[in-house]
C-alpha cells in the first residue's frame, strides 16, 4: 500500500489537473444548466466522506475488541480525511442548491444527517485533541456511534420525499456525463488512499517515537 | 442474568439513597429545565401569545439540556469521591453497572418530566392529556435513546480533562435522530388536528434507535471503561 502513495497522489494530481477540461466537454444539463457541474465534485466527495466514516467505524471496532492497537491510526487518519471530504460535501452542496433549489440549505433529511456525520467527526478529532491520555479508546466507542449514521444518510433519499436527488441517478447519467464523473471518482478515490496511508503511517510512527522517548524516560 | 440485575437494582438503589439524601442533582436539574422554557419562552412569544407547533420542540430542547447536565452530574459525584474505581474493581458485570446507572438516570429524569410536561402544556396551551398513553411511551422511548448514549459518554468522559464542555458536543450529533423523533411524534401529537398514524411512526422508529443504542452502549462500555 505504502509504495503506492506516490504513484497515486502523482496521477490523482494529474488527473485533477485535467479535470476541468473534461468537465467543460461535458454537455449541459437541460434543466440546470452550467451549475450541474459542481456534481463531478460534489458526488466522489461525499461517496468518501461516507467510506471514510466505515473506515473509522471499522478500525474502531478492531482497535477497541480486537486490542489491534495499529487500527487506531488508522481510524485517525479516516476520520481526518472524512472531516476534509465532508467539508467538500457541504461547501459544494449548498453551491449547487442555491441555483437548483433557489436556497442554500433546505433541513431535509440528507442534507441534516450529513451536517451531523460532519459534526461527529469534528467531535471525534476534538475528544481525541483535548480528552489527553487514554481518549483514543473513547474516540473509538464514539466512532462507532458515529457509523450508525451512515446508512441512515444512504438510505435517507429514497425513503423519505427530498429535494436531493435519489441514488439511482447515478448509474441511469448518459454517457458522456458518466465518463468525466468516474474521471473525476478515480481521482478523488486515489487521493483518499494515497493521503488515508500517509497519515496513517505518520501517525503510527509518531507512535513508535513516543514510545521510543518513554522507554528511554524509563531506563 | 438475576445477578445481573441484582447488581443493577443495587447500584440504583446506591444512587437513589445518595439522591434522596442530598436532592441535589433532582433540584438543580429541575430548575435548570424550567428555566430553559423560560429563556425559549423569551425568544419565541410575540404580543403574549406563542406560535403555534412550539410546545413540542421546547419540551424535548429542555429535557436534552437537563439530561445533559444530570449526566455529568451524577458521574461527577462518582469522581469527586473517587467512587467509580471502587465500582469498576467491584467483582461485578460491567455492562450490569452500566444498566444500573442508567436506570437511575431514567428514574430522575422522569422525575424531572412529570413537571415539566405540564409545564409546557400550560404555558404553551399544549393538549397534553389527549392521547396520554401515546404521549407517555414517546417520552420514555426518547428518554431512554437519549441516557443510553448518555450515561455511556459520561461514563467514559469521566477521566478527561475537559469533561463538562466536551459531553455535550459529542452526545447532541449522535442523539439527534433520536431528537428528531421525539420532537416530530410529540408535534404531532399536540398539533390542533393530532396525527395518530404519524406519532406511532415515529415511535417505532424511536424503539429503534434505543434498540441500537443500547445494545452498542452495553457492549462498548467493558472496553471502553478498561483502563
Amino acid at each position: 500500500m505504502r509504495k503506492l502513495t506516490t504513484p497515486f497522489i502523482g496521477l490523482s494530481a494529474g488527473m485533477l489537473l485535467v479535470a476541468p477540461w473534461i468537465i467543460n466537454a461535458a454537455p449541459y444539463e437541460s434543466t440546470m444548466g452550467l451549475v450541474q457541474k459542481v456534481f463531478y465534485f460534489h458526488f466522489p466527495s461525499a461517496i468518501l466522506f461516507l467510506v471514510a466514516s466505515l473506515i473509522c467505524g471499522v478500525h474502531s471496532f478492531r482497535f477497541l475488541f480486537m486490542k489491534r492497537q495499529s487500527a487506531d491510526a488508522w481510524a485517525l487518519s479516516a476520520a481526518e480525511l472524512g472531516l476534509l471530504f465532508g467539508a467538500l460535501t457541504l461547501v459544494t452542496g449548498p453551491l449547487w442548491a442555491r441555483k437548483a433549489w433557489g436556497v442554500w440549505w433546505v433541513w431535509d433529511p440528507r442534507l441534516t444527517s450529513s451536517l451531523l456525520l460532519f459534526l461527529i467527526f469534528a467531535s471525534y478529532l476534538m475528544l481525541r485533541k483535548y480528552g489527553g491520555p487514554g481518549s483514543e479508546r473513547l474516540a473509538a466507542g464514539m466512532a462507532l456511534f458515529g457509523m450508525l449514521n451512515v446508512p441512515f444518510i444512504y438510505v435517507s433519499v429514497n425513503v423519505w420525499r427530498t429535494l436531493h436527488p435519489q441514488t439511482s441517478v447515478v448509474p441511469t447519467l448518459p454517457t458522456d456525463m458518466g465518463i468525466p464523473l468516474w474521471f473525476c471518482f478515480a481521482a478523488f478515490t486515489m487521493l483518499f488512499l494515497a493521503l488515508l496511508t500517509l497519515r496513517a503511517t505518520l501517525e503510527l510512527q509518531r507512535a513508535r517515537v513516543e514510545a521510543l522517548y518513554l522507554a528511554e524516560d524509563e531506563a | 442474568m438475576s445477578e445481573f440485575f441484582r447488581v443493577a437494582w443495587h447500584i440504583v438503589r446506591k444512587d437513589m439513597t445518595v439522591e434522596i439524601r442530598s436532592r441535589e442533582i433532582l433540584f438543580t436539574t429541575l430548575l435548570f429545565a424550567v428555566s430553559v422554557v423560560l429563556v425559549f419562552s423569551f425568544a419565541i412569544v410575540r404580543e403574549g401569545r406563542a406560535p403555534d407547533d412550539v410546545a413540542a420542540g421546547i419540551l424535548w430542547v429542555a429535557i436534552s439540556f437537563a439530561g445533559t447536565l444530570a449526566m455529568g452530574r451524577t458521574f461527577e459525584r462518582e469522581r469527586y469521591n473517587d467512587t467509580l474505581r471502587a465500582l469498576m474493581l467491584a467483582p461485578a458485570d460491567r455492562p450490569a453497572v452500566y444498566t444500573g446507572k442508567l436506570l437511575g438516570l431514567l428514574l430522575l429524569l422522569g422525575l424531572v418530566e412529570i413537571v415539566l410536561v405540564p409545564l409546557v402544556g400550560l404555558l404553551f396551551s399544549a393538549p397534553i392529556f389527549a392521547y396520554p398513553i401515546m404521549l407517555i411511551t414517546l417520552l420514555a422511548t426518547g428518554t431512554i435513546g437519549f441516557a443510553a448514549v448518555g450515561t455511556l459518554f459520561a461514563a467514559m468522559l469521566v477521566r478527561v480533562r475537559s469533561r463538562d464542555t466536551l459531553l455535550p458536543v459529542l452526545l447532541y450529533p449522535i442523539t439527534i435522530p433520536v431528537m428528531i423523533a421525539g420532537v416530530r411524534g410529540t408535534a404531532a401529537l399536540f398539533q390542533a388536528t393530532p396525527d395518530e398514524p404519524m406519532a406511532r411512526f415515529w415511535i417505532g422508529l424511536l424503539i429503534f434507535w434505543d434498540a441500537i443504542f443500547l445494545t452498542l452502549a452495553l457492549w462498548t462500555f467493558e472496553p471502553v471503561m478498561t483502563e
